[in-house]
């Protein structure tokens, strides 16, 4: 390629493409270098604090994502945890309703019991003072029927034993009647 | 340029090296002409660009910082990273300079009114490749000293002895002649090659426009092909700017490494 472009050139008699001129390659190695100087102390330390920063911002925003997820965890569990306690306090205060109620119960059962029982006793006792003063009173009837039937057997000729069965029968058969 | 001279003369003149050539826009110093200046001018507009657009740091970008760390960490990750590996960071800022500044001079060649590619000149390819040779030489000394870096070089290990009389003078020639040379050459020539295609079919257009007007008509292709080929020469010109910082990272990496 090269030599055709030195055709090329000397066909034209004007300089030739591939032969630098000296002032050109200073001047690019001057415009170079201080394109590179800029370059180096202006543009790319900014570019790598960009970068740095973003890194550190995304960096510092999942550390918070994970630390308000450990929170959220950690309440979650705080809170079940509550939820079981309030559950199991619940549970505990049915129990011991369900137990007073059933002691209440069995306490009023007793109350009625002992209730029924001195009603009972205290009837059996009228009872027993009804029947004492009734045996009284019958102990004193019975008293003077016996005098009033010794007197009638004495009264009353003895003579036999039939007639003596008779006068007793008769006696009892009153006394049902009379009573 | 002497187009628009020769556009007078009889019959059509097609375009040459001598196009490449510029008087001095004022004064007579060759600094004042064309590429000199553009070499200015792309200093100027990439460092106004990237430190502008690095400024701020900020950890949300703004459009203008969002488009300079683009191109930054191209370079950055994808050029010294992967290419250079662990110590890459120190040859960022080098590597960074190089690629904007072959990229920049090389899009002024589709740039309206600028329109030249300053890296078909070949002393600015030249200027750069020797950056890369004293870089790459000097990483390579530094990391393994000057007489196992030379011997690493001359005398690749696994290989048997009578070979190295082939391959001590090609790998030596490899290093420090091939290397620096098809680095600058590869850069000038692509971008010689394609402006000169440029106007090849733009000095082509307008001299059509001067003929009959049926040639004024086919001067339409003329020029569609130009600005076709402007879109080719815009790919070509960020591939160029890529191979280069590329080889230079290569280079670097090798030099760096263990055993060449």
């Amino acid at each position: 390629m090269s030599s055709n472009l030195w055709i090329f050139a000397a066909s034209e008699a004007g300089p030739s493409p591939v032969i630098p001129h000296p002032a050109e390659i200073i001047v690019g190695l001057v415009a170079f270098s201080i394109l590179f100087l800029l370059l180096r102390s202006k543009a790319v330390p900014k570019f790598e604090q960009a970068y740095r920063d973003r890194t550190n911002a995304i960096q510092g925003g999942l550390e918070r994502a994970e630390k308000a997820q450990r929170e959220a965890e950690s309440n979650l569990q705080k809170y079940q945890a509550q939820l079981a306690d309030a559950r199991g306090e619940a549970a505990k205060m049915r129990e011991e309703a369900r137990t007073e109620g059933a002691v209440i119960i069995e306490q009023m059962r007793t109350t009625a019991q002992e209730e029924a029982a001195r009603i009972t006793s205290a009837a059996r006792s009228a009872i027993e003072a009804e029947r004492k003063q009734a045996l009284n009173s019958l102990m004193n009837e019975v008293g003077s029927i016996a005098t009033a039937l010794a007197s009638k057997i004495v009264g009353e000729a003895l003579d036999d034993q039939a007639r003596q069965s008779r006068v007793v029968e008769r006696f009892l058969a009153d006394m049902e009647e009379s009573k | 340029m002497s187009v628009s001279l020769r556009m007078a003369e009889d019959g059509f003149v097609p375009p040459s090296a001598s196009d490449f050539f510029f008087n001095p826009v004022f004064g007579n110093s060759i600094l004042f002409t064309k590429p000199v200046l553009l070499v200015g001018l792309s200093v100027v507009l990439i460092s106004v660009f990237f430190i502008a657009s690095s400024r701020k740091a900020a950890i949300v970008p703004s459009k203008l910082q969002f488009a300079g760390e683009g191109i930054y960490s191209f370079v950055r990750n994808s050029l010294g990273q992967e290419v250079i590996g662990p110590e890459f960071m120190r040859f960022v800022p080098f590597l960074f300079t190089l690629f904007t500044f072959v990229l920049c001079n090389n899009i002024f060649g589709v740039i309206p009114l600028l329109q030249f590619p300053t890296m078909s000149h070949i002393g600015f390819p030249i200027a750069l490749a020797i950056f890369t040779y004293f870089v790459y030489h000097a990483v390579g000394i530094r990391k393994h000293g000057i007489v196992k870096y030379i011997k690493d070089i001359c005398f690749m290990p696994g290989v048997p002895k009578y070979i190295y009389v082939i391959l001590t003078p090609v790998e030596f020639a490899t290093y420090f002649i091939i290397r620096p040379a098809t680095l600058s050459l590869r850069l000038f020539a692509n971008m010689f090659a394609g402006h000169l295609l440029l106007l090849v079919f733009t000095v082509g257009g307008e001299y059509l426009l001067t003929s009959t007007i049926l040639m004024k008509v086919l001067s339409i292709f003329s020029f569609g092909f130009a600005v076709g080929l402007s879109f080719f020469e815009l790919g070509i010109e960020c591939l160029q700017a890529y191979i280069f910082t590329l080889l230079t990272a290569l280079y670097i990496a090798g030099a760096l490494a263990d055993e060449h």
